[in-house]
């Protein structure tokens, strides 16, 4: 599904992602996890094709294809979507407009009709049940007023509404209360499948209580310097980081 | 628009190439400049009876005691008023024999605006034969009309046919000596609407939808007279959201409204002039002078979205004179390349218990100047007046600019007085978030613009909404990127 090799990343002539190797295999979850500043979500940003990072050396295979030349909404076609871990407000957009529009957009780069309206008032019905989202909700301006979990809510409402081939939650658990984390892991299971992958991205052990994952790996300072199984993310819990970080020194 | 000088002076220098050969179109052109014989001429050629030529020459006689305005945030070379002939007659030749003669990128934009094929010839100016579906709507609606008793005319054939009307209100709330323009207006108009609705009837349709065709082809110096008797209601929608492409490069029109009691006016319009090229050249100055006066408990709303002219000079505004009266702005503005739109209301409060409100969304990209000038004024007489105004800017990019000059004057003690304004730019990070989601570059920004023009987007009729939608998303078309 997605193999990364070597990637390096960088802003502002300051290094970011310093070389890392990832593969993720349709029907896996892999966690990352790491220190705040490592690069986690630059990572993110960079599969998902954020033009403010300059990629240096290295490549982003999306089922064998190299991402380098696609624009994000390309991207977004082929199936990537990333879960923002700052999602933006977009006043006077609804939810409803702008996932109407997000889906037909990308029919449109299949070469698709629009989706019929019944269709897509079903679709919406389905989903925000799935995520248990007010109907009164969707009418809100995008995050225009949202509180932290709300936001995040929408977010995993978004990927359920694309279903993406490779989906990335950058600390979608932050800012959940723990009936909201549960709710929002139990819709990401719902959509997991032996067609696609999932990277989540997070600082807790909590979350992976709920979707477990098939990998751990952890991010410091722009590299991969540990991958594991699920219980790695045990062992982190309990020890923190810095026994990993005196290793990485070595 | 890449619409070059080179392209524009070609096509004008066909285009009088092409009449040459009509002498009796030629002969029906005054020659250039002004003076009182030119505005007799004027008012000759259209038949007028002689209170309406003395009316034209005591504008005449005020202009040219007046001088252009300069207070306007707007720079551009002033128009030499010699150099202008103030008269053609009506050019019913065709300009062009099919559509594979006009300008692609008109037509391009015609596609891109949903216009259906045949309204596409007429806009363009292509010969018709078909009898198109329009003109016999048209005729039926007119029956319907005449049926209320509504008359809706050009204002040549009121002063003709209803010169009692015209003569009782042309001028009452748009006086001659107003300003430059409009006293430039009054003398030599060549023609624009009138519409009456007589007392206690709702106009059952939208006025001049289905006229739209027929409006197109409006002139340089219009003039609008709009009654709307007791307890009567009309919505009237003015302009076309098809680009034109009018040689004129001053525009100067006046628009007049009279809502008498208990009646209601709704206005709307939508300005597409050629704006120029995206080097700033060429475009037209659109200066225009639009005003509602309210009896008691009456009601006029002026929605406008403008998205085109090099320069825009426009304020409409609504005189509350009965108690109880009610005015209301909504406009949206939009500037690209170089443009310059200086424009906003005048809410005049002077009776008791009048309210107004006031909603302006301005945009600008590129190199352009977008500024909201609104006058809020409470009359020492105006018990409990309200008003409530909303001026937002919504910036693309770094070069461009928006600027709001809100003067309050309040002489009544009681008057409520509320005014917000915000100015925000569109994010680097809300187009990424867009473009994640599969939404291009291009789609985001008029998504993003008509999230931001919502609340007055909202205001306009339904079919005219949905058109001004995608004009937004074409005058901004390729400002980022
Ligand atoms: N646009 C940017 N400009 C400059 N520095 C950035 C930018 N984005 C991220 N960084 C820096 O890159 C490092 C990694 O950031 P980030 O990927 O957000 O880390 P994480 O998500 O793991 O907390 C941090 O030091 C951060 O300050
Ligand atoms: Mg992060």
């Amino acid at each position: 599904m997605l193999e990364i090799k070597n990637l390096h990343a960088s802003v502002e002539d300051k290094e970011i992602l310093k070389g890392i190797d990832l593969k993720v295999n349709a029907g896996e979850v892999h966690a990352i996890m790491g220190p705040n500043g490592s690069g986690k979500s630059t990572l993110a940003e960079v599969i998902a094709g954020q033009e403010e990072f300059e990629v240096g050396e290295g490549n982003i295979f999306l089922e064998g294809e190299d991402l380098e030349e696609l624009s994000p909404e390309e991207r977004a076609h082929k199936g990537v979507f990333l879960s923002f871990q700052y999602p933006v407000e977009i006043p006077g957009v609804s939810v409803t407009n702008f996932m109407k529009t997000a889906i037909n957009e990308s029919r449109k780069a299949q070469g698709l009709e629009d989706m019929p309206a019944n269709e897509m008032l079903k679709k919406i019905r389905e989903k925000s049940e799935l995520l248990e989202i007010d109907r009164k909700f969707l009418s809100r301006s995008l995050n225009e007023g949202f509180s932290g979990g709300e936001k995040k809510r929408n977010e995993i409402f978004q990927m359920a509404m694309l279903e993406p081939k490779l989906a990335i939650l950058d600390e979608t658990d932050s800012g959940l209360d723990i009936d909201a984390l549960r709710i929002v892991a139990n819709g990401v299971n719902k959509l997991r499948s032996k067609d696609n992958a999932i990277i989540v991205i997070t600082h807790y052990q909590r979350l992976l209580d709920y979707i477990v994952p098939d990998f751990v790996h952890v991010l410091y300072n722009g590299k991969i310097v540990k991958s594991g199984t699920k219980e790695l993310a045990l062992e982190l819990e309990e020890k923190g980081y810095d026994w990993l970080k005196e290793e990485a020194a070595v | 628009m890449a619409y070059t000088e080179e392209e524009l002076k070609k096509e004008l220098e066909t285009k009088e190439y092409e009449y040459g050969f009509y002498t009796d179109i030629e002969s029906d052109t005054l020659p250039k400049g002004l003076n009182e014989e030119i505005v007799i001429a004027i008012s000759k050629k259209k038949e007028e009876p002689e209170w309406m030529t003395e009316w034209r020459l005591e504008a005449f006689r005020a202009w040219k005691e007046m001088e252009e305005p300069e207070w306007a945030n707007v720079t551009y070379k002033k128009p030499d008023f010699q150099d202008i002939s103030y008269y053609s007659a009506p050019n019913k030749k065709p300009k062009y024999n099919s559509l594979d003669e006009v300008d692609p990128e008109l037509l391009d934009t015609f596609k891109k605006l949903g216009i259906s094929v045949d309204e596409q010839k007429k806009l363009a100016g292509v010969a018709v034969d078909i009898v198109m579906d329009s003109v016999s709507v048209a005729t039926t609606f007119k029956k319907t009309l005449a049926e209320k008793g509504i008359i809706f005319c050009s204002i040549s054939e009121a002063i003709q046919e209803h010169p009692e009307l015209v003569k009782k209100y042309l001028g009452t709330v748009v006086p001659q000596k107003d300003n430059f323009y409009a006293a430039l207006n009054s003398a030599v108009f060549s023609d624009g609407s009138f519409c009456y609705i007589p007392k206690g009837v709702r106009c059952p349709m939208e006025l001049s939808t289905y006229f739209r065709i027929n409006q197109a082809g409006t002139g340089q110096f219009e003039r609008t007279l709009v009654i709307a008797d007791e307890g009567s209601y009309v919505s009237y929608l003015e302009g076309c959201t098809a680009p034109m492409r009018d040689e004129n490069q001053l525009h100067a029109a006046v628009v007049e409204l009279i809502a008498l009691d208990d009646a209601e006016i709704k206005y709307s319009t939508v300005q597409n002039w050629y704006p120029g090229n995206d080097e700033g050249k060429g475009g037209v100055f659109n200066f225009v002078t639009k005003r509602g006066l309210c009896e008691k408990n009456a009601k006029i709303s002026w929605t406008q979205v403008e998205t085109g002219s090099a320069v825009t000079w426009k304020y409409p505004s609504c005189i509350l004179k009965g108690d109880h009266s009610i005015g209301e702005f909504y406009s949206i503005a939009v500037t690209n390349n170089f443009q310059q739109a200086d424009t906003g209301t005048k809410m005049i409060h002077l009776g008791k218990n009048t309210k107004s409100t006031i909603i302006s969304k301005g945009i600008s990209a590129g190199q352009s100047q977008n500024s909201y000038r609104g006058l809020v004024q409470v009359n020492s007489r105006a018990e409990n007046a309200r008003n409530f105004s909303q001026c937002d800017s919504l910036l693309m990019g770094n070069r461009c600019g928006a600027h709001t000059f809100p003067y309050i004057e309040a002489k009544n003690k009681t008057a409520q007085i509320e005014h917000e304004a915000t100015t925000s730019k569109i994010g680097e990070d809300q187009i990424f978030y867009c473009n994640q989601r599969g939404i291009d570059t291009e789609k985001a920004i008029a998504l993003i613009v008509n999230g931001f023009s919502k609340e007055v987007l909202n205001k306009l009729p339904m079919e005219f909404a949905v058109e001004a939608q995608k004009l937004l998303e074409i005058s901004l078309e390729g400002s980022v990127g």
